[in-house]
C-alpha cells in the first residue's frame, strides 16, 4: 500500500473522494510522523485529537455525499494563529500557557472547508528571524542534510520554519505560514517547498498574532503549486473584523491554473544580481529564466531602483509597528506576569516584558521604540515611509512593462545552525530579496527550482501584481513543471 | 548618529523592559550597528515623496451601528476576556496597588 504521508493535499482530496482510502487512514499515518520527528521539534504542541476528529467527520461527510473543500486533509497550524482552546504562544515565553477563547479568521475557515489539525507550529519567536533560531521552544532543525559527509544542523528558514520542516519531512502535506518580510518565501526555499504570500489584505489579520500589521500577511505552503492554489483558497477571503481586509470575491485558484504562459512577460530586475552572490543562485536563475522563455512568456530586463534600501526601510518600520503591537504584553490581561517582590505596576512592565520576551524580540522593540521616539521620528520612520512609497512606485513601473517579476527567493542555501546568530545584520541580509514585495504588498511565492552543489534546495522567487495570484501560481506552476524538483530529505530523525 | 549607553537605557524604560548594565552595553553595539546600517536612506532623494500609509488602496469601513454585530467580538464575554488573566479577581484585572 502507498505511503499516504506522501501524497499532495490534492491526492489525499481525491483519493479520499474517490474511497481510496478512508480519512482516519491518513490522519493516523501523519500523526505518526509527528509522533515520529521530535527531534525535528517541529511542533510546539501535537493535536492528534484534532485531526481525528475531523478525519471522522469527513469519512462520514463523504458517506453522507457532504464532502468540503479539504475533507480529509490535516494540516499543520503555525503557532501564530488563534486555536480556540490550544495554546497559543508565538514559540514565545510571554504567551506560554496562553489558550485563546476564539479561533483566528484564517484557521476557522480551514476547518469550516473540512481539514484537521495536526499540530501548532514552532516558529521564530513573535515571527522575528529568518532561522527559526529565536524561538523559546527550541530551534527547529531542518530535515536536509549538506552532501559533505558533515552531520551540520541546518535552519528550516524563519520564521515559518516549523511550518518549512514539518512539510520537507511529510509530518503534515501543508501548513498555514506567515509573511511579514519573507517567512514564508525563505523558509520553503530552504526545504525544498512551495509558499505564496498573497496580496496585503487576502487574508484576515483577525487572530493572528501581530508583528507588523502594515506587512502580516497569511498564506499557505505546502509541496506544490497546486496544493498552494487549494490551501489559499480556503485561507482568503473577506473579515469585517479586519480593517485592512480586501472586500474581494475569492478567485478559483485551482480551476484556473495554467502553465502557458504564451503573451505573458517576466521582468528580470537588474538590481537583484548581487556582487559576490554565490553562483549556484544566479545559476539556477538563469534556468528558471529558461524555462518560462521554455513555457512561452517573452523576458525583459526592469529596473527597481530603490531596491537596495528596502531591508534598511524593512527594519525601520517593521520594528516600529512591532514596538506599538508589542506594547500589549504587560503582565495585566494575558500571558506571563512576573511581579518582583514589593513591586509597583511600573517595575511589574519591566520585569515582565525582561522575562518574556528573547533577545531578537528586545532588540527590535528596543529599535521600534527609537525610531518613533521624539526628535527622530521624521528622520527614520517618516523617511522610511517615504522610502516605501518609492520602492511601490519602483515596482508599479516595473509592471506597466512585465506581467510577473522572476528572482531568486534567497541569497544562499539554507546555512548552518548559530552560523548567523552573532550577527543580526547577516541575518537580516538573508531577506534582502523577499522584503521588497513585502514592503509594496505584493503577491510572491517561493517554487524548488535546483539543489546547489552542497545537495540542499535553491527557491525560485515570483513576485506579481496586486490581486494577481494567479499569475504568480501560473509561472510558479510552468517552473515547476520544468525544474521537475523530485529530491527530499533522506530520512535521519 | 550613535548611541551611548544612557540612551539604551533610556529607550528600555521607554519600552517598559528591565536591562542589566551588561545587556544594556552589549545592546549598545547592537544598535549602533544597525542604526548605522538604516542611516543609508538618508541618501535617497524624496523631495514631493508622500510616506505610504497603505499598501494596497482601500478605504475604512463602519461597522452597522447595533450592538454586539459580531458575536466574537461584540460584549457579554468578561470570563472570556479574563480566562487568560495572570491576576483576575471578583471580574476585574488584578493589578498590584498603585495608588500611595
Amino acid at each position: 500500500m502507498t505511503d499516504l504521508t506522501n501524497l499532495t493535499v490534492a491526492q489525499i482530496r481525491d483519493g479520499h473522494r474517490a474511497g481510496d482510502f478512508s480519512a482516519v487512514e491518513v490522519a493516523e499515518a501523519f500523526s505518526a510522523n509527528v509522533a515520529g520527528a521530535k527531534a525535528l521539534n517541529a511542533f510546539i504542541v501535537e493535536t492528534p485529537d484534532h485531526a481525528l476528529a475531523a478525519a471522522k467527520t469527513a469519512d462520514a461527510d463523504r458517506a453522507a455525499g457532504t464532502l468540503k473543500p479539504l475533507s480529509g486533509v490535516p494540516i499543520g497550524m503555525k503557532d501564530l494563529f488563534c486555536t480556540n482552546g490550544v495554546q497559543t504562544t508565538a514559540a514565545s515565553h510571554m504567551l506560554e500557557g496562553f489558550i485563546p477563547r476564539y479561533e483566528s479568521t484564517v484557521s476557522q475557515k480551514l476547518w469550516d472547508a473540512g481539514a484537521g489539525m495536526l499540530g501548532k507550529l514552532n516558529l521564530d519567536q513573535f515571527a522575528m528571524g529568518s532561522s527559526n533560531e529565536t524561538s523559546y521552544f527550541g530551534n527547529v532543525i531542518s530535515p536536509w542534510k549538506r552532501k559533505d559527509g558533515g552531520n551540520a544542523a541546518l535552519a528550516p528558514g524563519g520564521s515559518s520554519g516549523g511550518s518549512s520542516t514539518a512539510i520537507a519531512a511529510r509530518l503534515c502535506p501543508a501548513a498555514t505560514g506567515t509573511d511579514t518580510g519573507g517567512s514564508i518565501r525563505q523558509p520553503a526555499a530552504f526545504t525544498g517547498i512551495s509558499g505564496i504570500k498573497p496580496t496585503y489584505g487576502r487574508c484576515s489579520r483577525w487572530g493572528i498574532v501581530a508583528f507588523a500589521s502594515s506587512l502580516d500577511q497569511a498564506g499557505p505552503m505546502a509541496r506544490d503549486v497546486r496544493d498552494c492554489a487549494i490551501m489559499l483558497e480556503n485561507m482568503a477571503g473577506f473579515d469585517p473584523k479586519d480593517a485592512t481586509s480586501l472586500d474581494m470575491a475569492v478567485p478559483n485558484w485551482e480551476a484556473a491554473l495554467s502553465s502557458d504562459l504564451k503573451g505573458k512577460t517576466v521582468g528580470i530586475p537588474k538590481e537583484y544580481r548581487l556582487e559576490g552572490i554565490d553562483p549556484d543562485i544566479d545559476a539556477m536563475w538563469d534556468a528558471g529564466i529558461a524555462m518560462l522563455k521554455d513555457a512561452g512568456a517573452a523576458v525583459v530586463e526592469i529596473s527597481l531602483p530603490h531596491t537596495k534600501y528596502a531591508l534598511p526601510a524593512y527594519y525601520i518600520i517593521a520594528p516600529a509597528e512591532a514596538s506599538s503591537n508589542l506594547a500589549r504584553y504587560d503582565g495585566v490581561r494575558y500571558g506571563l506576569r512576573d511581579l518582583p517582590d514589593g513591586a509597583g505596576l511600573q517595575d511589574m512592565y519591566a520585569a515582565t516584558r525582561a522575562d518574556g520576551f528573547g533577545p531578537e524580540v528586545k532588540r527590535r522593540i528596543m529599535i521600534g521604540t527609537y525610531v518613533l521616539s521624539a526628535g527622530f521620528y521624521d528622520a527614520y520612520y517618516t523617511q522610511a515611509q517615504k522610502v516605501r512609497t518609492l520602492i511601490a512606485r519602483d515596482f508599479e513601473a516595473a509592471f506597466g512593462m512585465c506581467d510577473v517579476i522572476l528572482a531568486p527567493t534567497a541569497p544562499s542555501a539554507a546555512f548552518g545552525l548559530g552560523e548567523k546568530m552573532a550577527d543580526p545584520l547577516a541575518m537580516y541580509l538573508n531577506d534582502v530579496f523577499a522584503v521588497p514585495a513585502s514592503l509594496a504588498g505584493l503577491p510572491a511565492m517561493s517554487v524548488p527550482a535546483a539543489l546547489n552543489r552542497e545537495g540542499l534546495p535553491l527557491g525560485l522567487q515570483i513576485i506579481g501584481k496586486a490581486f494577481d495570484e494567479q499569475g504568480v501560481l501560473n509561472a510558479g506552476l510552468a517552473i515547476e513543471e520544468r525544474a521537475g524538483f523530485t529530491a527530499r530529505a533522506e530520512k535521519w530523525w | 548618529m550613535t548611541i551611548d549607553q544612557a540612551t539604551v537605557r533610556k529607550i528600555a524604560s521607554l519600552a517598559r523592559i528591565a536591562i542589566s548594565d551588561a545587556e544594556a552595553a552589549a545592546m549598545e553595539g547592537e544598535l549602533n550597528g544597525i542604526l548605522g546600517w538604516v542611516e543609508q536612506l538618508g541618501e535617497v532623494d524624496v523631495t514631493g515623496v508622500e510616506p505610504m500609509t497603505a499598501v494596497i488602496p482601500n478605504t475604512l469601513r463602519l461597522r452597522d451601528d447595533v450592538i454586539d454585530a459580531d458575536p466574537l467580538t461584540g460584549g457579554g464575554r468578561r470570563d472570556d476576556v479574563l480566562a487568560n488573566a495572570p491576576a483576575a479577581m471578583h471580574g476585574f484585572f488584578g493589578v498590584p496597588k498603585v495608588i500611595e
